[in-house]
């Protein structure tokens, strides 16, 4: 059995033999994994495994730590993410992270903030996007008469789906969202849930969780990694009923992590 | 019971930082407040004619020349403040901060007669040459002013910045930003009240500043009319004629004084009030 992750429909974003160093630490061995476009894939695995490395690694957010290094490949459409200009990269593949990180400025700012960095500046596109945007992580009925509010006086929850609004206001293809739901109360981590299924339908989706029943729950695909490798990758059914690796039954059925 | 002898001990060694501020504070108004009353606010700080020996005493040209020399610092130190601080808070080698920061804090220690002593022997010449005028002016005294602010002005807006959370550098970073456009979009922002409260305590320190500034600017009794005429701010005022005033001239002084411990309070309270905003 190999540890190369890979399916049948046509992968939108790619790894091959990808190593990511901090210094001398390696996060991540040798992994490949593909990533089919329209789909969710899950990334689970105990703390420390790399899971997040890998995933911050997909839109060079890796960097942001010092003596970050990558071996190996990343390919987005077929093609290396490093020959992208990196702001380019960012756009196409955007990133939620743990933390609901809604910037002080209103609501309409938040989302309008991705646009306006892109070059556009004129109030009825970007009143456009805002609609858009709030309406597709509905929102929108809750927040339209509310838009000049600071967005740090939001819940949680709508903190969090902002993030993903603002998220899809620059227009991305791939969503990477690192444990979003890791703040959020069972209610609302449900609701993120129904809304990623329903993004599905349009874009790309790598979610990294610790939650075993989200990944069942909400993925199409789930890859397994335990300290820094791929140890098993295949249909979410198939890895929650018939994994073929001891590592994985073990960390499914709650033995360690 | 030892430990109660050392509690008290601080206690009063506290106490009397706290008193000898309040006595100074109490002993100026005592001294300067009858004055005022005697000629009349209005006329004091509004009147533009100075000759305390002939019973005149209008600082108008000096709250004017402290003013002008302040903002003037403000926008020399300002500016070059803020733009190290983007320097160092976002694109400077993390070594070189290291190098950096304690030696622009440095500059807080040095004295202020140096930076008069550097204006007059290498700033006054050169504005002479250049432009024109006695060299001794409002410029001079700006330049110098906004030099001697530089490690307010850097040190509090740096740890301003730096108490951004990172999350936020994240977000904007994510979104395909550049690290100029997540700066100044977002971290600026999020730092804002630090950044100004910097600039208010940088004000209170130009506005306060003496020596270096009696060195400099010319100390004409005249409303400046441009960047290149000589000034006289309040505290050069108190500290030129302080050795021969008498009588009503000395209380002029104490006045003057009261006027600029109430511009410092108000700036400071604005600093502070900005500071805990941020909380």
């Amino acid at each position: 059995m190999s540890p190369e992750g890979s399916v049948n429909s046509p992968a939108k974003l790619a790894t091959k033999n990808l190593s990511v160093f901090y210094g001398s630490f390696q996060a991540v061995i040798d992994v490949g994994i593909e990533f089919p476009a329209c789909a969710i894939t899950a990334i689970i695995g105990p703390s420390g495994c790399g899971k997040s490395t890998l995933l911050r690694s997909l839109n060079r957010m890796n960097e942001l730590i010092e003596g970050a290094k990558i071996r190996g490949e990343i390919l987005l459409d077929g093609k290396n993410i490093y020959q992208l200009n990196v702001l380019e990269l960012r756009k196409r593949v955007g990133m939620v992270f743990q933390r609901p990180n809604a910037f002080p400025l209103s609501v309409f700012d938040n989302i309008a903030y991705g646009p306006r960095v892109h070059g556009i500046n004129r109030r009825q596109k970007l009143t456009e996007i805002v609609e858009r945007s709030l309406k597709a992580v509905r929102l929108w009925d809750e927040l339209k008469d509310r838009l000049d509010q600071n967005a740090l006086g939001l819940t949680d929850e709508q903190r969090q789906r902002l993030c993903i609004a603002r998220m899809l206001a620059v227009e991305p293809e791939v969503l990477l969202l690192d444990e979003p739901c890791s703040a959020l109360d069972p209610i609302a981590t449900l609701h993120i849930e129904d809304l990623l299924r329903q993004l599905k339908e349009k874009y790309t989706i790598v979610i990294v969780t610790h939650n075993m029943q989200q990944a069942a729950r909400v993925s199409d695909f789930t890859g397994f990694m335990l300290l820094g490798k791929l140890i098993e990758f295949g249909t979410t059914s198939q890895i929650f009923t018939r994994p073929q690796h001891p590592e994985t039954e073990n960390y499914i059925s709650g033995r360690f992590g | 019971m030892k430990e109660k002898l050392i509690e008290k001990g601080l206690l009063i060694v506290a106490l009397s930082a706290l008193g000898s501020l309040l006595l100074i504070a109490l002993f100026i108004f005592i001294e300067g407040m009858p004055l005022i009353v005697k000629v009349g606010l209005k006329d004091f700080i509004a009147s533009t004619h100075w000759a305390p020996t002939r019973g005149s005493f209008g600082i108008l040209p000096m709250i004017l020349g402290s003013l002008a020399v302040t903002l003037l610092a403000l926008i020399f130190g300002g500016g070059l403040g803020l733009a190290g601080t983007m320097f160092l808070a976002e694109f400077a080698p993390r070594w070189s901060v290291r190098i950096l920061k304690p030696l622009i804090e440095l500059l807080a220690g040095i004295p202020s007669v140096v930076y008069g002593f550097m204006g007059v022997v290498v700033l006054v010449p050169w504005i002479r040459q250049t432009f024109g005028g006695p060299g001794f002016s409002v410029l001079a005294a700006g330049i110098i002013l906004g030099i001697m602010i530089l490690p307010t002005v850097i040190a509090i807006s740096l740890d301003a910045l730096n108490a951004v959370p990172l999350s936020y550098k994240e977000g904007s970073l994510a979104l395909g930003a550049t690290r100029w456009q997540t700066l100044y979009r977002v971290q600026f922002r999020a730092a804002r009240s630090g950044i100004i409260a910097s600039l208010i305590l940088a004000m209170g320190r130009a506005v306060g500043e003496t020596m270096a500034v009696i060195m400099v600017a010319g100390n004409a009794l005249l409303i400046p009319t441009s960047p290149l005429a000589p000034v006289r701010t309040l505290t050069s005022n108190i500290a030129l004629e302080m050795g021969y005033a008498a009588g009503d001239h000395q209380r002029a002084l104490f006045a003057t004084g009261v006027v600029l411990f109430v511009i410092i309070a108000v700036l400071n309270t604005i600093a502070l009030l900005t500071m805990r905003e941020r909380k």
